[in-house]
């Protein structure tokens, strides 16, 4: 008779999930993840991860594109879709498997299937009926399966679905969600993004790079809606540049397939209408939460707009079960779920732990230019009531630039001027998103301007236009 | 152009004090050396003089307002021929800026103040704190600068950062706790007394355990917030070591009766002087140090600090607390003037006019009860301080000399050591020169 009392289970098994059972594991807990698809969800099978290998081939193409630039020769330069795909698919397929071997190591019990809440302290877990997206990765050796399953605390980590309009609903193959887009069976010669948040413009930059003639449909005034608004604006006129099309203020009000294209009505703020049409287009309007089905509602387990509603602890307002990631709310990223699951458990586990901080959460954008950032921009500062003191340097001015032929970008760094607290950090350039993260710790740390100016840092990189950019900030900056 | 009055610094040490009382009004007329104020600091009230003459025009900070900061605007003086509307236009208006922005911030009294140092501290390095024993206090960067334009003490506040590490977050509970919300005149006492008491119960703590009207609240004067701040930060820094002895009476008892007995006396009849047993404790203690000069000593992190003359703080009570006056190189002056140094001292002290040189600083002190009819206790060192001799009362007590039992008048006294600095068997010394000197008084006199 297989033990089926646990500590706790985690239902899905994404980055929040699973790291959540990893932390559970190691604080002493029994701790069972129930997953129904692919370990390591969205993120690592059709989200993060193998978006992040086809925009390497892009980049790498890119640059075979412009090698004369660098001196080098490359004639005849071409791709092979198929293989693209093959790569970013192995290469999610690697992790999908390390997260099996995790559990394993951390003695996590994985339960195959679609879990459900059926009373308090109670997972059942049946046979999965949706839909698997294809191609799928093998189930991992050694799950556990259909049954009823007992844990003290249950928590929720089913993550978010693609966002539907209606009337313009994904079908798979005329209009893609970031599923079919991440495995195209041939580069579409022309495409409609309608979204410019994090996941549209990404693939509208891979689509572009691949030679697609690419046209981004934004509902709000500016594309990256998040983002600093002198950050998005620089991100998109390098993006023009290389001949993306962006229509802002801009809704899509009607979708007509037919004839092998996909022809979208398109009306603008001054009420003028035009249609577009393209080979395909990808909807990419945010995402929701996957609330269903879990048996939250018979419970009262409250909700609000799609998601769990949970306190800083992730607990919900049901005793006993908690939600963590997507599910649990906005800043929709793997990152905020992982800490936010690491929480919760040590929470559970009476560790002395303090609640989410969800103002200073980074996010990174890997198109072309990167775009990254943390805390507020400098618009939000300012309605916060924050006296502020802007820092700026541009790529123009740092030598490893330069050197990398990357001389586009942009640092900006927003300050208190009453403090000197580090509010935001605003990014846009190659690379950024590997730098974002220095101010991620500064701002975790509560440094202030005097300790970042008093920072060394090594020359020559590109991260001392973070250097750079405080000191613009205070009037004292050097190489421009 | 108006001439600004700014708060004075009475002592090197001063960093605010509390305007007492204003002895002008606005529109008065003052030349220079008129007095215009009355300035409460640690331990005195001191007067301030006007530098210049002119005319009040404006009084900035209202009598009352305590811990006003050195340097803040108090007042503006016009010259001849100014209005008031000058001050508007003239640097004196930097006086109005922060009074409204303390608006903006009830929770720090100083506001007014702290926003001045505040907007400056942007570029002026904040120093990493460190606790009074100069361990480092581990608080990010950002709690340390709101802790700075905040008047906070960083010791004060516990941290919940990693390893109680002080962020900002622990700066603003503490400035929305209690004390912050206090009235303005009433907060500076919670926000100055708060960071003395690093671990003690907060104002609402206390209070709640005592039904609301059963009580009366009497704000700290500086007198009293000096007094917590240095005892707490003695006791809680300095390792007490305590040594006593009971010393014979009646050889020096006798010899006062013979120097006041030919005590020169002035036109009116009265004695030039007249020594107590309190002003020969002190020449005993004073040249007890002189014998044993590495225990007249204070403690640094670096270094002993060898002090050359005995310079001996006596306690005075006085209403609402007390202050130690020193007498400078008391190994060297005679009784008399030890004597009458005191009596002026006392004086002085009851009226809270004693200059801030004459209590700062001195190596060793004496503090009597005996006069109360205390047998013996022990006395809290006060930095710089190494030693205190904690002096009892002279009574008739049966002695055992030889195998006889006699009576003789004996005080018990107790010397309280600074360990770091005056070791057991030093403190044992330094208690046998002084009982040496007691015993023999003659030998005070050479």
């Amino acid at each position: 008779m297989a033990d089926t009392n646990y500590d706790v289970i985690i239902i899905g098994s994404g980055p929040g999930g699973y790291v959540t059972a990893i932390r559970a594991s190691q604080l002493g807990l029994k701790t069972a993840i129930v997953e129904r698809e692919h370990l390591g969800g969205i993120c690592l099978n059709w989200g993060c991860i193998p978006t992040k290998a086809l925009l390497r081939s892009a980049e790498i193409y890119h640059y075979m594109q412009h090698a004369k630039d660098y001196g080098l020769s490359a004639d005849n330069i071409s791709f092979d879709p198929a293989a693209v795909v093959k790569r970013s698919r192995g290469v999610s397929g690697q992790l999908n498997g390390g997260v099996g071997f995790l559990m394993k190591k951390n003695k996590v019990d994985v339960i195959w299937g679609e879990g459900k809440i059926t009373k308090a302290g109670e997972v059942t877990v049946s046979k999965v009926t949706k839909k698997a997206m294809e191609p799928q990765h093998p189930v991992p050796k050694g799950v556990k399966g259909e049954g009823v399953y007992k844990a003290k605390y249950i928590i929720v980590a089913t993550g978010a679905r693609p966002r539907v309009i209606p009337g313009i609903e994904p079908d798979g193959k005329d209009i893609w969600t970031y599923f079919e887009a991440m495995v195209p069976p041939s580069m579409p010669k022309s495409l409609i993004v309608m979204g410019s948040g994090a996941i549209g413009i990404e693939f509208a930059s891979f689509y572009k790079t691949m030679g697609a003639d690419v046209t981004v449909i934004e509902m709000m005034p500016t594309i990256m809606p998040v983002e600093d608004p002198e950050i998005s604006g620089l991100a998109k006129k390098q993006m023009e540049k290389q001949g993306l099309k962006f229509l802002t203020d801009a809704k899509v009000s009607k979708v007509v397939k037919g004839g092998g294209k996909v022809t979208a009505t398109v009306e603008t703020k001054d009420g003028k209408t035009q249609e577009i049409s393209a080979e395909k287009m990808i909807s990419a309007v945010g995402v929701v939460g996957n609330i269903e089905n879990l048996g939250l509602e018979a419970l009262g387990v409250k909700t609000d707009r799609g998601c769990v509603v949970i306190d800083g602890y992730g607990r919900t307002n049901v005793t006993g079960i908690y939600a963590i990631g997507d599910v649990a709310g906005p800043p929709m990223l793997a990152h905020k779920a992982e800490h936010e699951g690491v929480i919760c458990v040590e929470k559970i586990a009476g560790k002395d732990v303090h609640a989410m901080d969800k103002s200073m959460i980074p996010g990174c954008t890997y198109c072309n230019p990167q775009v990254a950032s943390v805390g507020l921009t400098e618009p939000k500062a300012k309605e916060a009531g924050y006296k502020v003191k802007v820092g700026r340097f541009p790529f123009m001015g740092n030598g490893k630039a330069i050197a990398l032929g990357e001389p586009e970008g942009l640092i900006k760094t927003i300050f208190d001027e009453k403090t000197g607290q580090l509010l935001g950090a605003h990014m846009v350039g190659a690379e950024v998103t590997e730098l974002i993260q220095g101010f991620v710790v500064a701002m975790n740390l509560e440094t202030t301007e005097e300790d970042l100016m008093h920072t060394v840092f090594p020359h020559p990189t590109l991260s001392e236009m973070m250097k750079e950019s405080v000191l613009d900030a205070y009037g004292r900056v050097l190489n421009i | 152009m108006p001439i600004n009055i700014t708060m004075p610094a009475l002592s090197p040490t001063m960093e605010e004090g509390n305007l007492a009382k204003w002895l002008v009004k606005e529109g008065d007329e003052v030349s220079a050396g008129d007095v215009i104020a009355e300035i409460e600091t640690d331990k005195a009230t001191m007067e301030v003089e006007a530098v210049d003459e002119g005319t009040v025009g404006k009084i900035v900070v209202p009598a009352g307002t305590a811990g006003v900061k050195v340097n803040e605007l108090i007042a503006v003086l016009l010259e001849e021929g100014e209005d008031a509307s000058a001050i508007d236009a003239s640097g004196g208006s930097s006086a109005a800026k922060p009074e409204a922005e303390a608006d903006k911030a009830p929770a720090v009294p100083e506001s007014s103040s702290a926003i001045e140092v505040g907007a400056k501290a942007v570029t002026d390095p904040v120093p990493a704190p460190r606790t009074a024993d100069g361990g480092r206090i581990f608080s990010s960067p950002l709690a340390r600068r709101l802790a700075q334009q905040n008047g906070l003490d960083l010791k004060a506040i516990s941290g919940t950062g990693p390893h109680g590490r002080v962020v900002k977050r622990d700066i603003e509970a503490a400035l929305a706790s209690g004390t912050g919300k206090a009235a303005p005149a009433a907060a500076p006492s919670a926000a100055a007394a708060a960071p003395a008491m690093a671990t003690g119960p907060s104002t609402d703590q206390v209070l709640k355990l005592f039904e609301e009207g059963s009580y009366e609240l009497v704000p700290h004067d500086g007198m009293r917030k000096t007094i917590a701040r240095r005892l707490v930060e003695s006791k809680q820094t300095i390792p007490h070591f305590y040594v006593s002895v009971d010393c014979e009476l009646d050889a020096l008892l006798a010899l006062r009766g013979q120097i006041n007995g030919s005590a020169p006396k002035d036109k009116d009849g009265n004695p030039l002087y007249k020594v107590s047993v309190n002003d020969m404790t002190i020449k005993a203690l004073a040249l007890a140090l002189r014998d044993v000069p590495d225990a007249n000593v204070s403690w640094t992190d670096e270094a002993m600090v060898k002090h050359k003359h005995s310079d001996v703080g006596v306690a005075v009570s006085i209403p609402g607390g007390l202050i130690t006056p020193i007498v400078r190189s008391a190994e060297l002056k005679p009784l008399s003037v030890i004597s009458n140094e005191m009596k002026d001292f006392g004086k002085r002290a009851k009226e809270r006019k004693l200059k801030p040189e004459e209590y700062q600083g001195g190596t060793t002190a004496v503090s009597n009860m005996g006069m109360m009819g205390v047998r013996d206790f022990a006395a809290v060192v006060n930095p710089p301080h190494a030693t205190i001799l904690a002096v009892g009362a002279g009574d008739k007590r049966a002695v055992v000399k030889g195998d006889e039992i006699t009576i003789a008048t004996v005080m018990t006294v107790t010397l309280s050591t600074d360990h770091r600095c005056v070791d057991g068997a030093l403190g044992a010394e330094l208690l046998a020169a002084f009982k040496g000197y007691i015993e023999n008084p003659m030998g005070m006199l050479v």
